[in-house]
């Protein structure tokens, strides 16, 4: 399968069985399209009124040579391998631990229902974080690195209990050979000194919740008596960042219909000295306010552009910044594997809830139908588990003729089920922009590897 | 060749079967809409 498009002056075709990516004048472009319907013949034929005879024939013996090579038009070599994926191993390496039911900011638009998750308020125990832990461990195999997320609500809001099961994953991981991983991700609220001292001596990553100009933060992210974090938060994150040195981080913002020009938001956050941003487009009901719509879906494109640009040029002069979707590692990326399996929820990664119940991922958290089971007793719910096993991107019709479906391994099932009610179907728009941020990431390692030529 | 420059990218390899020691794809920043391309392979054996 191929996949050819034009973006910043490149033209560019993707293999997607190989992965090869390939940069092509605007012969190669044409002859590339036209060879699986025609003959060589005929594709000269096609051509000959605008490119001399020889040019099409050393570009078709260059198609030729790569086809040979297993780098153009490549079979698809990978679906039997993905319906072994039931039998594959029970093997759970990630958890998001949800030590805080609660919230100290209102923000509407909240997928969690302002931490509740649609339910009761509540706090994870030391006990069922430690139990917690203790299952993840058990149920790892030979997986060294094992994940766990401190999400909420507001993780700060259970502060205590965080910094307690970090220092009991540490005091269990050398004899049990496993390196402990953990991700904060907070509102900033409650950050503090002491907060950005011990997440940056524990937390591999942290996860720092902002929307972009003050505005647009403000409208949303704001507390019980209706008023804007931005004041008080920025600041505490400028510190944070810095203060991450080489630590990863993120900064977090959404985007929704009422800000589809979300790069003055990222820009916003740039100059606030922030250098690794991540912006998502809105989860919610298509009838809300605030849902993007097929009216916005062009200047989102234009946007997700915009931004692939402007990244080139400050990279060039050098004050870059990362953007999370557009961080592709195309020579030691994914492997095949992770490609095809899907994102992991249900079977590798799951959500624990303050009381010890197990969901496929924090998106399904509330649902009481998703309950896998709890930490007591492990998954219980084996056919629900089996489900999400086979949620990989061949088991999804929708993706069978996706170009993209080896970049995103069949995308969130968490949205595909709010979408369209089954953890198997896709989130169409969401789909549509996923493949517009590859097209994206990919001309910009391009770009970077090609310098001399257009920008 | 004159018409087409290919990068360099990872082979897409069905034999080794997965080491599994990645990052969970949802884990890092997005919690809404996954994809796998911007994960590093932590196969410290390759």
């Amino acid at each position: 399968m191929i996949h050819q498009y034009k973006l910043n002056g490149y033209n560019i075709v993707l293999d997607v069985f190989s992965g090869s990516v390939h940069v092509v004048d605007d012969l190669g472009y044409e002859v590339i399209a036209l060879y699986e319907k025609n003959t060589p013949e005929e594709i000269v034929k096609n051509l000959a009124d605008r490119y001399p005879e020889s040019e099409i024939r050393d570009c078709l013996s260059d198609v030729e040579e790569l086809k040979s090579a297993g780098k153009l038009f490549t079979e698809d070599r990978f679906k039997p391998i993905s319906f072994d994926f039931k039998k594959r191993s029970n093997v759970i390496k990630a958890l998001c631990l949800h030590v805080a039911h609660t919230c100290n900011l209102n923000c509407s638009y909240c997928f969690a229902s302002q931490g509740k998750y649609n339910g009761e308020r509540a706090i994870m125990s030391f006990e069922v974080g430690r139990r917690a832990l203790d299952f993840l461990v058990e149920n790892s195999g030979k997986r060294r690195n094992l994940e766990v997320d401190f999400f909420g609500g507001e993780p700060l809001m259970n502060w205590q209990v965080v910094k307690d099961l970090v220092a009991y994953a540490r005091s269990i991981e050398k004899e049990k050979n496993k390196n402990f991983r953990f991700t904060l991700t907070t509102n900033g609220v409650l950050v503090d000194d002491e907060v950005i001292e011990f997440a940056n001596r524990e937390m591999s990553n942290v996860v720092m919740s902002i929307d972009g100009r003050k505005e647009v933060h403000d409208r949303f992210r704001v507390d019980y008596a209706g008023k804007g974090s931005y004041d008080n938060i920025i600041p505490k994150f400028q510190k944070f960042a810095e203060a991450r040195g080489d630590r990863s981080y993120y900064v977090r913002g959404t985007y929704t219909h009422l800000n589809t020009d979300f790069t003055e938001d990222l820009f916003h956050l740039a100059d606030l000295g922030f250098t690794e941003l991540s912006m998502e487009p809105v989860v919610t009901a298509p009838d809300d306010p605030v849902a993007l719509t097929e009216e916005d879906f062009p200047k989102l494109c234009e946007q997700y552009e915009i931004l692939a640009k402007d990244m080139l040029r400050r990279k060039k002069d050098g004050k870059p910044i990362t953007f999370y979707h557009y961080m592709i590692d195309l020579s030691h990326g994914p492997c095949i594997y992770k490609r095809i399996s899907g994102c992991g929820s249900g079977t590798e990664y799951l959500a624990v809830t303050p009381w010890g119940d197990l969901y496929p991922c924090h998106q399904f958290v509330g649902d009481e139908k998703y309950k896998m089971g709890d930490i007591w007793q492990g998954v219980t719910n084996t056919e629900l588990r089996d489900e999400f096993k086979l949620t990989n991107v061949y088991a999804r019709p929708d993706c069978e003729n996706c170009w993209a479906k080896l970049y995103c391994s069949g995308g969130c099932a968490a949205n595909a089920y709010h979408a369209t009610g089954d953890i198997r179907g896709v989130y169409e728009y969401g789909c549509r922009l996923f493949k517009k941020r590859m097209e994206c990431a990919i001309m910009m390692q391009v770009a970077e590897n090609m310098p001399s030529s257009a920008e | 060749m004159k018409h087409i420059i290919t990068l360099d990218t990872r082979e897409m390899n069905e034999a080794n079967g997965g080491c599994g020691e990645c990052q969970t794809s949802c884990q890092s920043a997005c919690k809404t809409s996954c994809g796998v391309a911007n994960q590093k392979c932590e196969n410290t054996a390759e």
